[in-house]
């Protein structure tokens, strides 16, 4: 589903991915871990077509990036740290304005299902501006599968969140995961990672260093790994 | 969760896109009132000090009037460009925007549009209070068409840098120094063009500095729909 081959990414005299190799198959979570300025962020960014690469090779879906950038977006969503939702819009309008954006036909039934899949139903009629952070993150994920798209892409969901509102965005996560979608997570929450991933994918310095499936990190606890493969 | 989508962007959903970001802003615009109540008091403190600054007899307050309404129009324009892309970038919606599959000079020309219709309204209420407080008769075809066309011309070319602006963090002192020495052409247009038919002058007069306003609308909203891409992306 998602097809990386020595991806460089640079700005100025920076270079933050140094020739990134990554694949993904359809259905699989993939946690995307690493410290600070890994890269990770800069990755997501180029996977959702905001960023252009330096060099090498991006597809999502058979489509490439970034030249057919607007065909790989009918297929992806997005959630960042930050919700990309307008508080100054109800939570229903916030869905009708994305929806039209995104040439779905069918909105209104469309919201009343996304809402109630996050939970937000009861206040639809309510500015996004007054909701806390954890409903802002819930409409920021109703928002992102509006368009029902194969692949998600969450940069970051948990931060700035206080416990219930993570406990309940791991509840949406594993809806958004158990619905079939590809999902790649970057976070620095091991803990949420390793209940809601399939595998996990350790970025340091600008490439994939360690790769590992759930299946063959068995009984090791992640936070160990995590900490053997930044070692060493 | 099967939502139809019509996945290749046409001719038809650039329009519908468009008209979706000018119908959001404004939307959005009548709940807080920010941009709007910013741009009129901005506008009627300026023509106040300015009535008050001249003192100028009626006569010369008639040759004043197309300078000063449109220095007037450019500040408040530029305190409303600022705002305007300040909404999208602070919660991330520019890259919401961006992340939509629509050709991305619809976010330039939805932006556009909603950024003229907060000007035109703007200067819809300064023009009576301008003509009561200087006793000028301002409703001549003429000027309300120049004010169209300047307000487009300076609107595009505004929404373009405004969108460059907003990446630096020095985005609100960015954006006046970007834009007035690029706006020049336009508002000299303007003031000789409004001048001209507040004066009733000769058409012949008036129809250098009119082509040059409709030439600079159509050459910047030719640049901005070439380079908006390139502007937004990292």
């Amino acid at each position: 589903m998602i097809t990386v081959h020595n991806l460089v990414k640079r700005y100025g005299m920076k270079t933050v991915l140094r020739g990134l190799d990554f694949e993904v198959q359809a259905g699989e979570f993939v946690a995307l871990l690493g410290p600070n300025g890994a890269g990770k962020t800069t990755f997501l960014r180029i996977l959702a077509s905001l960023s252009r690469p330096s060099l090498g090779e991006v597809s999502i879906a058979g489509y490439r990036l970034p030249g057919q950038a607007a065909a790989v977006r009918t297929r992806l969503g997005v959630v960042s740290h930050l919700p990309l939702l307008y508080g100054d819009l109800t939570a229903e309008e916030n869905l009708r304005f994305f929806g039209r954006m995104y040439g779905v036909s069918t909105v209104e039934p469309r919201i009343r299902e996304v809402l109630e899949m996050v939970g937000l139903a009861p206040r639809r009629r309510d500015l996004v501006r007054t909701f806390s952070r954890g409903m802002q993150q819930r409409l920021a994920i109703g928002r992102a599968v509006f368009h029902d798209p194969d692949v998600m892409l969450f940069d970051e969901p948990y931060t700035g969140l206080d416990q219930d509102a993570s406990a309940m965005l791991d509840d949406v996560l594993r809806s958004v995961a158990a619905s079939g979608r590809t999902v790649v997570m970057t976070s620095h929450d091991l803990m949420h990672a390793e209940e809601l991933a399939s595998r996990f994918d350790i970025l340091s310095r600008g490439v994939i260093g360690t790769s590992v499936t759930r299946k063959q990190l068995g009984k090791t606890n992640l936070l160990a790994y995590y900490k053997r493969a930044l070692l060493g | 969760m099967a939502a139809t989508l019509s996945h290749r962007p046409s001719k038809a959903s650039l329009m519908k896109a468009v008209l979706a970001i000018t119908g959001k802003d404004l939307a959005a615009e009548f709940r807080s009132r920010e941009i709007f109540s910013a741009m009129l008091v901005f506008s009627l403190l300026v023509i106040l000090i300015f009535n008050f600054a001249l003192e100028l007899d009626i006569a010369t307050r008639q040759s004043v009037t197309a300078g000063v309404l449109w220095v007037t129009f450019a500040f408040a324009g530029t305190l409303g460009l600022n705002r305007s892309m300040a909404v999208e970038k602070d919660r991330g919606c520019l890259d919401g925007l961006l992340l939509a599959p629509v050709d991305r000079s619809a976010i330039y020309f939805g932006k556009v549009l909603s950024n003229l219709v907060f000007m035109l309204i703007v200067e819809v209420i300064v023009l009576p209070v301008y003509a009561f407080l200087y006793n000028v008769n301002l409703f001549n075809v003429g000027l309300l068409l120049v004010i169209l066309l300047g307000s487009i011309g300076y609107t595009a070319v505004g929404t373009l840098l405004a969108s460059m602006a907003i990446q630096a963090r020095t985005r609100d002192v960015l954006l006046p120094i970007l834009l007035f020495p690029v706006a020049v052409p336009v508002l000299i247009a303007a003031v000789k063009a409004s001048e001209g038919f507040l004066a009733a002058n000769d058409f012949s007069t008036i129809y250098a500095p009119l082509s040059l306003l409709i030439g600079y609308d159509v050459i910047f909203i030719a640049i901005a729909y070439m380079v908006f891409d390139y502007v937004v992306e990292e």
